[in-house]
């Protein structure tokens, strides 16, 4: 049995090994590196300069906005998310009409539901941003004609082209274009609790939105945690990056508005001409999404129920 | 798109926990919020339809707009088409370039997703099946590249790439989408060889078959549940994917789907060709949309999985 395992085991591991070690563990190296530089992208030729470049972000605005913006998208994009997910699951599957002897009963097409708010998540995030972006346009997008077609003529507002609204515009296609994925895994979470549990609470009297707060919540406990770092890597990364560079003018405007971490970076190394300060910022991103991660997982940290 | 019309089927098969309600008499307790669950029926409905139109609304909003011609679309833009204007949909395949970012995509996501599942399996057999020395220090290795913020590595690998001839080419992509879709793809994997009997191998094993010919003609047919939800995981991330060609892949003629629409949206704004970018959009949308409503439950149970694990 033994016999060439070491071997086995080598030219399996071989492939997939070079490849990641070469596209993404040597790039991440290296960029915690290169933010020690002065390295431009342009030229091959760079020195080390010590702590310049973050001595460079504490006094850069545009920093400290894309800052404030990632976190709020880290904090505040999955309470919305899954606080309207976990409401949209818990009428799906309990909010039917009362049945004889069924102590929780799901609402009458609750599959047609799932299917249709999982519509979004099947779709790129380039093409839902490119969609919300004619739907906010001022003079012709679908909300302010709407907006005028029921008589609000006098509402009119610049959406992405206002500052203080662009953000929230931003925001609002993140949730709309997630939620159904978390409808459709707490469904699935609340469907493997086993019936007893629900008949037992109804036994001892429990309304049904009681039995949410008490059994239907603390047993969804690790599915919601793992979707709670999933979502915040997601408003971090890549999702926010697709809806801020595409949907917004600038890209991050107006007024860096609604700049965020990921998009400074991009935009320092491959605008900007800036590599080594951009990667500063990168490993900036990479603090507070080590940070998230870990206060989520700790946040959550409990005993595991068996059922 | 007609959504709507496949609401009467699904809803007349009965639920899970519907079927055992009919089991035994009146449940205790039941008679005393009856009245209240009508209301709390009534707004569940109330509040669920509401979500599903602002969900559907915009995808039918574009499907619409993608037959009209500029004027309808910037005058009115929720009245019906004048007629069906198809020539959009022609223009945007043709010269807006959609057939050929189909095209790029199709190669790109069908080498890397090919590659994801054979190097994928592999690694994950190995970790999952095998003491070594390093076993538990490579799995996390591989498994932190799922919260590790990519574009950090991007900004160096731009310039691995570039020295290695392999920026703005689709191979050189499809390199890259193998290698960030390991992590993902190694914890899934390993996770579903833990869960497969050893006894079966093992009988191959003194049968006489090499550990490499087990893997293939004994495990990884095993495996094919586990293979098809990441593999559909997959799919729908390198289809869909948008950044790592953003940063990685910028000659026109290489441009995949999702690059190439926005690019449209920006050549077609001072073109003022808004159909045909709408007819780009919708055509873009379609075959995700069909193929999700025919394999619709595997597609759930592939995108969920990783989550419930």
């Amino acid at each position: 049995m033994q016999h060439g395992k070491y071997r086995f085991i080598a030219g399996f591991l071989a492939a997939p090994l070079a490849l990641y070690a070469l596209f993404v563990v040597w790039p991440f190296v290296q960029s915690i590196y290169y933010s020690f530089t002065d390295w431009t992208g342009l030229s091959p030729d760079f020195s080390l300069v010590g702590l310049d470049n973050y001595a460079r972000l504490w006094d850069d605005d545009v920093f400290w906005a894309s800052l404030r913006h990632s976190l709020l998208f880290a904090l505040l994009l999955p309470v919305l998310t899954i606080g309207l997910a976990l409401f949209f699951a818990f009428m799906i599957n309990v909010g039917g009409r009362p049945r004889r002897g069924a102590a929780v009963s799901g609402v009458r097409g609750s599959s047609f539901y799932k299917i249709a708010y999982f519509f979004p998540q099947v779709l790129s995030i380039a093409i839902v941003a490119l969609l919300f972006q004619f739907a906010y346009n001022p003079e012709s997008g679908a909300i302010n004609s709407g907006l005028r077609a029921v008589g609000l003529g006098g509402v009119q507002p610049l959406w992405l082209g206002d500052p203080d609204l662009a953000l929230w515009c931003v925001m609002a296609v993140l949730v709309w274009s997630t939620v159904g994925f978390f409808v459709v895994l707490f469904s699935a979470g609340m469907a493997s609790i086993p019936r007893d549990f629900y008949e037992a609470a109804l036994l001892d009297g429990a309304g049904r939105i009681t039995t949410f707060f008490r059994i239907t919540l603390p047993l969804l406990r690790d599915t919601i945690q793992s979707g709670w770092v999933y979502m915040g890597i997601l408003a971090l990364g890549a999702e926010s990056f697709a809806v801020v560079q595409i949907m917004t003018t600038g890209p991050g405007g107006p007024d860096y508005s609604t700049t965020v971490l990921v998009l400074y970076v991009y935009q320092s190394a491959f605008r900007d001409g800036a590599a080594a300060y951009a990667t500063t910022i990168g490993v900036a991103l990479l603090v507070v999404t080590l940070a998230f991660a870990a206060a989520v997982m700790r946040l959550g940290r409990r005993e595991r129920l068996e059922y | 798109m007609k959504t709507t019309e496949t609401s009467p089927a699904p809803a007349a098969e009965p639920l899970p926990h519907e079927v055992k309600a009919g089991r035994s008499g009146a449940g205790p307790g039941e008679g005393g919020w009856r009245g209240r669950g009508r209301v709390l029926n009534a707004f569940s409905h109330g509040v669920l339809v509401l979500w599903a139109f602002m969900v559907v609304m915009p995808l039918l909003w574009a499907v619409m707009t993608s037959f009209k011609d500029d004027d309808a679309i910037f005058s009115s833009p929720w009245s019906l088409p004048d007629r069906l204007h198809f020539e959009n949909w022609s223009r945007a395949w043709s010269q807006a370039h959609m057939s050929d970012y189909f095209l790029n995509t199709v190669l790109v996501v069908a080498g890397s997703l090919a590659g994801t599942l054979l190097l994928g399996s592999m690694a994950a057999y190995v970790l999952a099946r095998f003491d070594f020395p390093g076993n538990r220090f490579l799995y996390f290795l591989f498994i932190g590249g799922m919260s590790f913020p990519i574009m950090l590595a991007l900004v160096p690998l731009f310039f691995v790439l570039n020295n290695i001839q392999l920026l703005n080419t689709l191979h050189g992509l499809i390199l890259v989408y193998i290698a960030y879709s390991l992590p993902f793809t190694v914890f899934f994997l390993t996770a579903f060889f833990r869960t497969l009997p050893t006894s079966v191998a093992e009988a191959a094993l003194i049968d006489g078959a090499s550990h490499t010919r087990t893997f293939f003609q004994v495990m990884l047919p095993m495996a094919k549940p586990g293979l098809i939800s990441v593999g559909i995981f997959n799919f729908l991330g390198q289809w869909n994917q948008y950044m790592l060609p953003t940063v990685l892949n910028t000659e026109p003629e290489h441009k995949v789907l999702s690059q190439g629409l926005v690019q449209l949206a920006v050549s077609q704004g001072y073109k003022g060709d808004w159909s045909g970018l709408f007819a780009g959009l919708v055509m873009a949308m379609l075959p995700v949309l069909a193929a999700y409503a025919v394999f619709q439950r595997q597609v759930v149970a592939g995108l969920t999985a990783g989550a419930l694990k």
